[in-house]
């Protein structure tokens, strides 16, 4: 077990890249502490998939090095690294039984029999498969199969991380919930650091201490749920965490006023004019409707009920605007202006989070 | 709604019955016709019920043919199988040298039978052949027209390199239909050369294999245009498989009687052969749930 490091990495499919777009990874630089579990958030094609084969040693980077501890890793093969690797697409060896596809990794490293078969039944019972252990593969359910591809990911235990790759799409949402409790059980126990990768923002919040959310072939964000939630570093972590995500509205900012369309908005801090493209970020679970002349003037579109809340549809000059109503909120006759909590707005320049140079005086929000 | 009924649609079928009539079921029939009568010429023909089956079936000559149409079955499988796949798995997955690969194997596959049959004559021969000449030149009497062994070694050379192409191909296009996602996992899982051919491409290529097989068996246990031109199945009749074998008997000696049901019984067994592979086809395809 030890801490991944990746230096200055980056990876293109293309013999010959030419340009940015070229690279499936554009620029990464990061540290996997060792021990810990992260999800890795993603958007479709955005590399994440790439990156794990990238750590395991299924693919060669481009550019850049991978380091495990101090040891330079970035071209020995997958032996050397001793990594598992739960794929995407679940691969069962067809012609073995479930027992002997459970087996395969440690009889290949030559582990010995008796502990082989005690190791098999433990993970047998974590995927809940003990009684088709003499079955053979061949023609097993589609779920069936992914259980036994990610019983293979877990079934060795002195491998240095165990990376999985969206482990459970086929899996029905009850059994998804067990396997993720039982990962989490594995990794307290042995304390592997693993990585999990999901298209699920609950799959992901709730399996792991860390998040890493990527998109475009960088790392855009590193940092606890509440971190993703509360300060989303990029606008994509923004969008892409909640639901619905975070709103963004186009505006002016100067100081700790932000100005959309001749409206003025107040800002929790105080920031000196940022340039490019100037954005102001909030919540849905800030926003607040309400009457009178105070906050931006909207135009209602529906009102959405998801059970314990309802979520308002709303637009400002066109752009969707969302924001998250209590349950059984009943709306105030000819309300249309809607009211963002100042210390919950973030300010954003080209997609990217710009910090106030100070917070403006509110007590209960910690300055960022 | 009532629905029209109008049986004279069938007569639309009419002329494919007619085609196949003449194409395959009169001439089979004229066989069978032969196949139960006897006639001593002038086209005067009289009833001899199974006798000739019986006489075919407890002959010692069509007995040793059939011997030695097994037994060239079943050393051209024993080799091309394995070679066809050997072959196919070391062939560049991608690539230019893929695609060269690919026509350098399907050359054989595109010559002619008898341009096969000539070519082999030709280099088997001491006198002016590539590969006759250097055997005799390091001191191996080499003479296919007169040594047993010698003929059939040429033979089944011959036949190797004529078909392991089309193992080849076929087995090639096996591999290239495994997902990436295998390989990768028995990467991960360590798993050794052999057990990525043994665990993943060759249960991945039962299905077109076993059609290799097939195809093989029928085409080879029909042999007859590449061994005529050679050897004109001798020396002796060290080489007279099945169809060499009938074509003497039914045309060297026009013994129609006992040809017709020699190629009736030929027919049977490649039918039965291929009726057994259909079965087993299918059985696999049902137990991957396709
Ligand atoms: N073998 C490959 N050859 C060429 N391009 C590839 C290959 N694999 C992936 N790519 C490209 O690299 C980019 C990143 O792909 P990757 O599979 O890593 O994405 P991902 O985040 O895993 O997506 P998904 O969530 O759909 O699995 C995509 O644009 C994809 O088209
Ligand atoms: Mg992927």
């Amino acid at each position: 077990m030890v801490q991944i490091t990746l230096d200055n990495l980056a990876h293109s499919y293309l013999p010959n890249p030419q340009s940015e777009d070229d690279f499936a990874l554009k620029q990464l630089d990061h540290v996997w502490k060792d021990g810990e579990a992260y999800a890795l958030l993603g958007a479709s094609g955005c590399g994440k998939s790439t990156l794990l084969n990238i750590i395991s040693g299924l693919l060669v980077p481009s550019r850049g090095r991978i380091l495990f501890g101090d040891r330079d890793v970035t071209h020995q093969d997958t032996v050397a690294r001793n990594i598992a690797q739960v794929f995407q697409f679940p691969v069962v060896y067809d012609t073995m039984s479930v027992g002997d596809n459970l087996a395969f990794p440690l009889r290949n490293r030559g582990m010995a029999p008796a502990a082989i078969a005690a190791q098999v039944q433990k993970i047998a019972a974590m995927i809940g498969m003990e009684d088709q252990l003499g079955r053979k593969a061949r023609g097993l359910t589609a779920d069936a199969k992914q259980k036994i591809s990610l019983g293979r990911g877990m079934v060795r235990e002195d491998v240095n991380a165990i990376l999985f790759d969206e482990p459970l799409t086929v899996i029905d949402p009850h059994m998804k919930w067990e396997l993720r409790t039982q990962l989490k059980a594995l990794h307290n126990e042995f304390g592997h650091t693993m990585i999990y990768v999901t298209h699920d923002q609950t799959e992901a919040l709730t399996f792991a201490d860390k998040v890493v959310v990527m998109h475009d072939g960088r790392v855009v964000q590193l940092g606890t749920p509440e971190d993703l939630f509360d300060t989303p570093e990029h606008t994509f972590v923004g969008y892409f965490i909640g639901s619905p995500g975070m709103n963004l509205i186009d505006a002016d900012v100067a100081g700790d006023t932000a100005h959309c369309g001749g409206h003025a908005i107040d800002l929790g801090g105080h920031y000196r004019a940022p340039q490019g493209r100037v954005q102001i970020g909030i919540r849905p679970e800030f926003v607040t409707l309400t009457t009178g002349d105070h906050g931006l003037p909207v135009t209602i579109k529906r009102i959405e009920d998801v059970g314990r809340h309802q979520i308002l549809r709303a637009e400002f000059a066109g752009k969707p605007v969302n924001a998250i109503l209590p349950e059984g909120f009943a709306m105030p006759a000819g309300a249309n202006r809607l009211h963002f909590a100042p210390d919950r707005i973030n300010v954003y320049a080209d997609d990217w989070r710009v910090a106030p140079l100070q917070a403006v005086a509110t007590p209960e929000r910690k300055a960022v | 709604m009532d629905k029209v009924q109008n049986n004279k649609a069938w007569f639309l079928v009419l002329p494919v019955l007619v085609l196949v009539a003449f194409s395959a079921v009169i001439p089979l029939m004229t066989v069978v016709n032969y196949s139960v009568q006897d006639t001593f010429g002038n086209n005067v023909f009289f009833w001899e019920g199974l006798g000739w089956f019986e006489q075919v079936l407890t002959d010692s000559r069509a007995h040793s043919a059939l011997g030695r149409q097994l037994a060239f079955s079943g050393i051209i499988l024993a080799i091309q199988i394995p070679l066809g796949i050997a072959i196919a798995v070391c062939m560049p997955k991608k690539g230019f040298w893929a695609s060269v690969c690919l026509v350098l194997m399907a050359l054989p596959l595109l010559i002619p039978w008898n341009v096969v049959g000539t070519i082999w004559q030709i280099m088997g021969r001491g006198d002016i052949g590539l590969v006759g000449y250097s055997l005799s030149a390091i001191g191996i009497d080499w003479n296919y027209a007169r040594d047993p062994l010698h003929a059939w070694i040429t033979v089944v050379v011959m036949d190797v390199w004529h078909w392991t192409s089309l193992v080849a191909l076929l087995a090639y296009a096996g591999l290239q239909s495994i997902p990436q996602a295998y390989y990768q996992a028995a990467k991960i899982d360590q798993a050794s050369r052999w057990s990525v051919f043994r665990y993943i491409e060759l249960p991945k290529m039962q299905g077109v294999l076993l059609i290799a097989i097939l195809l093989r068996f029928m085409d080879s246990f029909m042999i007859y245009t590449e061994p005529f031109v050679v050897t004109g199945g001798g020396p002796g009749s060290a080489t007279s498989f099945l169809s060499i074998d009938l074509v003497k008997m039914a045309l060297g000696q026009f013994d129609l009687g006992p040809a017709a049901a020699f190629s009736l019984m030929y027919f049977l067994v490649i039918l039965l052969v291929s009726w057994v592979f259909y079965t087993i086809m299918t059985n696999l395809d049902k137990a991957e749930g396709r």
